[in-house]
């Protein structure tokens, strides 16, 4: 199991690296570099430029300036003013150690803007994923057990539309019944609010905070319910009609403990890679859910960086979304090779 | 022994093709049925779009905003436009991309997964290092910034049509899928029979690979490639959505919806239409797509025997 595992995590390291190759090489290849941000102040002289171009180490070749991306300039020695004697150190630390760069848009630094706001949306999306595997879980798994049922069959077509549904025109809906349409009773105004994390000026407020949430986690919840609860109805049937669980009834075991030690067991083991390869939704998922609902996430930070074209900011964001999707499937087939023996010896 | 009244009487049936086979079975699928009915009225409409008074694009200012009636039965937009003429032309815009990104990632999947589950040894294990590095990423991030790159960049086919644009940023993320489908097929087929013998007689990789295992994975990418355009219809409309895909004023469904957005209190109905079109597109592909799956699927006869 320990030999599996440290196979696993060595190859990992080689996929983080090239990922990372493949989006430097990316952003390299737009316009619009770290130093266009001060091509608009009056005290940039030519000299500055360059040797500000310089310190950043963008004179140098494109493989170099990787190296620098990935583990700083302030160990090697750089020439600023052009003279060829090298005369000080870089400034930068490179991504290693936690230096993202500086974001174009407001110069400060691109990894602690990250941190701000993905706790808002792992907050969100989180609760999204809780709320999913509440829904989907036990409604999966009645859909196999009672396989034609009125249940059954309600529920694989209400899955059918849900994979089908654009989530931002189910968010338009919404918003447009609960926020729009209906009014809340009591206060007349609108039932449900129509974007925000919570009410900005009021009391911190456990209702409030739960009805600012309702919307955004029910647009998320439709669509990632219909694709699980299929998963896991078929994942189940598949298990319900092996062998081993007809020599169990045919011992006389009672149908409950037949499901519960010996069908679900099994079945679970799928469902659990797939709450792991899901998991990084969690980080990368909200783009959508928050720009419709203001929510101020990460998502949303990445949209108006996109929009303005801050590519720092979006490397920092894209390789955290890439280290969370390696690790979750790395965590995905670990967790798949502890239940399942028969995995280990790949 | 045939007698001889029945050998005259009786012309023989020519073997029942594959095909005619199939297509037996997907009509018997009501599911099936229902999405290829819905479908075709859907593409049916919009390559008549042309035919509606009303222009997609020419402002007209006095009807702005009228809600649905007779004249302008999806009602009008912000800039008096009729949103149903403009749907049907997004609905043009997004098969049209639908389908050039399953192309796309066809064009790419089948030969990187056929040399991958031919091959073998390193060339396996270099190109599904790149599919797993393409799988890595988060999917919507990176389109939405390789759509920002692309917009950039001056390349002469790209800027021209925002379709081709936009068809290649999905089909960049989707060909690993496509990929992985056909080396497992390969990988299931290559110690067959018939491929040692035609090794034996002589004939070469590529006409091994296309002649001989190919074949056998048809089925699986024919189910994958129908799913595929419900798919990049969905992607498409949510990059447009966010403005990343189709740019205005040529519709798009998510452009239409985004266009929507700022309105929606007022004008409800500019959100509802195009939405309710992405909506309906897709669950007659998914139906499509399961007709084709269960009438491609060999042991589906065994089940049925079994019931």
């Amino acid at each position: 199991m320990g030999q599996y595992i440290v196979r696993r995590l060595l190859q990992a390291i080689p996929m983080l690296l090239l990922v990372s190759i493949l989006l430097f090489a990316l952003v390299n290849v737009a316009p619009g570099g770290p130093l266009s941000q001060f091509s608009r102040s009056r005290r940039m002289t030519a000299e500055r430029a360059e040797s500000l171009k310089r310190q950043f180490g963008l004179d140098k070749p494109l493989p170099v300036q990787y190296v620098v991306w990935l583990a700083g300039n302030d160990w090697m020695a750089i020439d600023t003013d052009g003279n060829g004697i090298t005369d000080s150190y870089g400034t930068r630390k490179g991504v290693l150690r936690g230096d993202f760069g500086f974001s174009y848009q407001n110069r400060e630094p691109v990894l602690p803007q990250i941190m701000d706001r993905l706790p808002n949306t792992v907050y969100l999306m989180g609760l999204t994923l809780i709320v999913v595997a509440i829904v989907a879980i036990p409604i999966g798994i009645i859909s196999a057990v009672k396989q034609y049922s009125a249940f059954d069959i309600t529920v694989t077509t209400l899955s059918f539309m849900g994979r089908a549904m654009p989530e931002f025109w189910l968010g338009l809906i919404l918003i447009l019944v609960f926020y729009v349409g209906l009014d809340n009773p009591v206060t007349g105004k609108s039932l449900l609010p129509g974007g925000g994390m919570y009410t900005i000026g009021a009391d911190f407020s456990i209702v409030d905070r739960v009805k600012h949430l309702i919307l955004p986690v029910s647009m998320g919840v439709v669509g990632w319910v219909a694709w699980w609860s299929r998963f896991l109805r078929s994942s189940m049937l598949e298990v319900i009609n092996q062998d081993y669980i007809r020599t169990a009834r045919a011992k006389g075991q009672n149908e409950r403990k037949v499901l519960y030690r010996h069908a679900l067991k099994n079945a679970l083991i799928p469902l659990v890679t797939m709450i792991m390869i899901d998991f990084p939704y969690v980080f990368t998922g909200a783009i959508v859910v928050e720009q419709l609902f203001s929510w101020p996430g990460m998502g949303r930070m990445y949209y108006d960086a996109a929009t303005s074209r801050d590519y720092p900011m979006l490397m920092g964001v894209l390789i955290l979304g890439s280290i969370v999707i390696i690790l979750s499937n790395l965590m995905a087939d670990i967790i798949y090779a502890y239940l399942d023996p028969r995995v280990r010896y790949d | 022994m045939p007698r001889k009244a029945d050998v005259k009487n009786k012309t023989m049936k020519s073997p029942e093709t594959m095909i005619s086979l199939v297509w037996r079975r997907f009509r018997r699928h009501p599911g099936a049925m229902f999405g290829a009915v819905i479908l075709t009225i859907l593409v049916i409409s919009v390559l008549l779009a042309g035919l509606s008074p009303h222009d997609p694009e020419i402002s007209d200012i006095k009807n702005r905003f009228q809600p649905p009636s007779w004249t302008y039965l999806f009602g009008t937009d912000g800039l008096g436009r009729d949103v149903l003429v403009r749907v049907l032309y997004g609905g043009r815009v997004s098969l049209t991309v639908g389908f050039l990104v399953v192309g796309i990632s066809l064009s790419i999947g089948v030969p990187i997964g056929s040399a991958a589950g031919y091959f073998g040894g390193w060339v396996d294990n270099f190109l599904s290092k790149v599919i797993d590095a393409t799988l890595s990423l988060p999917a919507l991030m990176f389109m939405i910034l390789l759509a920002a790159i692309l917009r950039e960049i001056d390349l002469p086919i790209l800027k021209s049509d925002s379709k081709i644009t936009i068809a290649v940023v999905l089909g960049v993320l989707s060909w690993p899928t496509v990929a992985r489908l056909v080396r497992a097929v390969f990988f299931t087929f290559r110690e067959m029979e018939y491929v040692t013998a035609a090794k034996a007689l002589g004939a070469s990789d590529l006409r091994i690979i296309i002649r001989e295992i190919l074949p056998n994975g048809l089925g699986p990418i024919i189910v994958e490639s129908t799913l595929g355009v419900g798919y990049a219809i969905m992607e498409e409309s949510t990059l447009s959505f966010l403005g990343f895909g189709i740019m205005p004023p040529t519709p798009s469904w998510g452009n239409l919806l985004d266009n929507a957005q700022e309105h929606l209190a007022e004008y409800p109905w500019l959100a509802i239409f195009p939405g309710l079109m992405i909506f309906l597109t897709i669950i007659s592909i998914n139906f499509i797509g399961d007709g084709v799956r269960d009438a491609l699927d060999p042991y589906k006869i065994l089940t049925q025997i079994d019931e």
